[in-house]
């Protein structure tokens, strides 16, 4: 059997395969992937740090079984750091080797040189490379990062799936990869690349979706603290802050509180932990006092 | 809830689809002949009978921008409760892009410079519009104030900004190019250069870092009190954003408005519609703390990520001075490289910072400029184009 068999075959299914894995998604993520899947698109994931972008990818390689090839962008990333690159000191070497047997054949020389076994595959070919588990899953991370020349490269790759190395020749992938493009807006993406991609924003999860989250990350978390780390949580992200706090944020915070052995949420524990939640000292400044009281009164009311 | 209309036939998918991909353009969203297919391909492989599932699989093709989200939300709602009374209306009114072409702007020109438009007619004699700037006349209108200018001057100033060289202050980037003086070795090309000699004389290449324009965002006050200026410069912006990659243009008054796209249009005319009809606050109040607050929330992050220089055109007329301005200024203040507040006020002589406003805004500026006649801009570009002091090619800014 081909390796698509393991794929799921409904939006349902794709949904318990991410549950299982104890990524819990919201329904409308869980369509964008199945049809990805189906589709062989490239998935863009767009959304806030931290609503778990980045995680799905994990996930679906392991539930899937595939190699997971990341690719993280940062600024200046060209294509030998993110395709390939030839390893010049053991060419150097071949050089001098050839010479000191004195073998001079200019061609043979070149062809020899430039053989697969001097290729430093970086992490978009690999991605292009047959694997015995089925096509990998290649997450393109935080692509807001690099810069637009690079971006300009990827679309070549995105829509043919293809590599061409110019002493080698074009490698293409035997079955396309699933690629997953992830980006926190820090720069806006140029159209011509979302227009490959199936689209879709992550938003915060809903509060019962991320109680449920919590529990499932945070084993051993009291019913009650869950609660409340969570109202807090949603309070805080309708508070107008520079950055609100994701659902990695949340996991962290319970899992401090639980290390901390508190109870329930008091202005004390609060205020000492902001830290996990919050990350710009501006949020913070605002977040102490008459405020924190009144946010923390909201949250802790209804459990 | 089920959709009855999308299940039977196939044909009738389809046209609904297609029916829905012209509203969505209609509604302004950019949707391709392209989408159109991946979206019928796409309802083929999922359950058509879940209507959010539908929603969930056209939206991530239709909408590639976060901000389109709503607008599809409300179309996709619209559209698939009474597919059959929207299609109907779809055929009786005419398609948009006909209903809404404008005239050509080259056009309109061509109008205007066969009759003179009646708006500037009062204030002028007709027999100076006719003569030609002389060299003399040339000097005048480089003092004179944008706000006294008649219709033909400004014609002239706003030739005279397109015509300017623009600055092209440069910032390293960690990309690297062939250079000879560069300081990384190119090993690729060095070890090919040497296989044309068999492997014998090696000629070392280099690799250099790439310079790049540094990226210039624009916050234009267009409140009524700038309303003299704002059009001299958009013309102005539009010049920069025409001649550079990266330029950000924002404009604000009670809010914030960004027409960085609609100022891409090649023509100056068309692009300065498209930017007055996507801002609802023409030439009403102001609120700078609260414009400011949108931006550095929303925008900050996006654009100033690589080095930017910020333009801030307003007269710092607040009325809601108080400490959020200071905290806002400050903030953009810091995530920037380089923070100029062009301020047409300065052309006062005996201009002092008395406005509540502008006294809280002036603390947090790197270099405050006036700018209301030609040669003030022209000051600018050049301002621009030097190379910015040392403290601020550092990305990192000492804490201030």
């Amino acid at each position: 059997m081909t390796a698509t068999s393991a794929f799921p075959t409904s939006v349902d299914a794709t949904l318990e395969l991410l549950t299982a894995r104890g990524y819990l998604a919201e329904r409308s993520l869980a369509t964008v992937v199945f049809l990805a899947l189906k589709m062989g698109r490239p998935l863009f994931l767009e959304g806030e740090a931290g609503v778990g972008k980045t995680e799905i990818a994990k996930v679906l390689s392991a539930a899937l079984g595939r190699k997971l090839i990341r690719l993280q962008c940062y600024e200046g990333l060209d294509v030998a750091s993110a395709v390939y690159e030839w390893n010049s000191a053991s060419q150097m070497i071949a050089i001098r080797l050839a010479e000191a047997v004195g073998d001079t054949d200019r061609d043979q020389l070149s062809s020899d040189i430039f053989a697969e076994r001097y290729l430093i595959k970086r992490p978009l070919l690999q991605a292009l490379e047959p694997d015995v588990a089925g096509a990998p899953v290649l997450l393109i991370d935080e692509l807001d990062r690099a810069d637009e020349a690079f971006e300009a490269y990827l679309l070549e790759i995105l829509s043919d799936f293809q590599v061409t190395i110019p002493e080698l020749g074009t490698v293409k992938a035997p079955a396309p990869p699933i690629v997953i493009v992830t980006s926190n807006r820090t720069r806006e993406i140029h159209d011509a690349l979302k227009r490959r991609c199936l689209y879709h924003w992550v938003d915060y999860p809903s509060a019962e979706r991320e109680l449920a989250i919590v529990k499932s990350r945070v084993p051993g978390i009291s019913a009650k603290l869950s609660q409340q780390v969570v109202s807090f949580v949603q309070a805080l992200r309708d508070q107008d802050f520079y950055k609100s706090p994701g659902v990695a944020e949340t996991i962290d915070w319970a899992t401090a509180l639980t290390e901390l052995d508190a109870r329930s949420l008091t202005p004390q524990v609060v205020g000492d932990t902001l830290g996990a939640l919050l990350k710009y000292q501006d949020d913070i400044a605002r977040m102490q006092g008459d405020n924190l009281q009144k946010v923390l009164k909201e949250a802790t009311s209804d459990s | 809830m089920t959709i009855d209309h999308l299940n039977p036939p196939t044909g009738l998918i389809a046209d609904n689809v297609i029916g829905f991909a012209r509203a969505l353009r209609a509604a302004g969203l950019p949707v391709g002949p392209g989408a159109v297919i991946d979206a019928l391909n796409a309802l083929q492989v999922i359950d058509i009978g879940k209507r959010a599932d539908v929603f969930t699989t056209l939206e991530a093709i239709f909408v590639k921008r976060h901000e389109h989200a709503l607008v599809f939300a409300q179309a996709f709602d619209l559209f698939f409760r009474a597919a059959e009374e929207w299609k109907h209306l779809l055929d009786s009114v005419p398609l948009p892009d006909q209903a809404k072409r404008k005239p050509p702007p080259a056009s309109r020109r061509v109008q205007e410079a066969m009759a003179r438009p009646a708006m500037s007619e009062a204030q002028e004699k007709p027999e100076e519009q006719e003569i030609k700037l002389s060299v003399s006349d040339r000097e005048v209108l480089q003092k004179k104030d944008f706000a006294q200018m008649s219709a033909a001057e400004i014609a002239q100033v706003t030739r005279a900004i397109a015509a300017m060289s623009l600055p092209q202050a440069e910032l390293r980037t960690r990309r690297t190019q062939p250079d000879k003086r560069g300081l990384k070795l190119d090993l690729r090309r060095t070890l090919r250069g040497s296989l044309r000699t068999g492997g014998d004389i090696i000629d070392i290449r280099r690799l250099g870092l790439i310079d790049k324009p540094a990226p210039i965002v624009a916050l234009l006050d267009i409140s009524g009190s700038m309303s003299e200026y704002t059009r001299l410069f958009l013309h102005f912006l539009h010049a920069i954003t025409d001649a550079r990659k990266r330029v950000s243009v924002f404009l604000f008054g009670t809010r914030l408005t960004n027409v960085t796209r609609a100022l891409r249009a090649r023509d100056p005319d068309e692009a300065l519609a498209s930017c007055s009809s996507s801002v609802e606050d023409w030439a009403g109040g102001t609120r700078i703390s609260a414009s400011l607050h949108t931006f550095n929330k929303l925008w900050g992050r996006r654009v100033l990520g690589q080095g930017a220089i910020v333009l801030l055109i307003s007269d710092g007329l607040e009325r809601e001075a108080d400490a959020r301005l200071t905290f806002e200024m400050d903030r953009l203040h810091r995530s920037c490289r380089r923070l100029i507040w062009l301020n047409p006020l300065l052309r006062f002589d005996g201009f002092e910072a008395k406005a509540q406003g502008i006294k809280m805004m002036l603390p947090h500026v790197d270099e405050f400029r006036p700018v209301h006649n030609l040669s003030s801009i022209e000051g600018l570009i050049k301002a621009l184009s030097a190379v910015p002091p040392a403290h601020h090619r550092s990305l990192i800014r000492p804490a201030a």
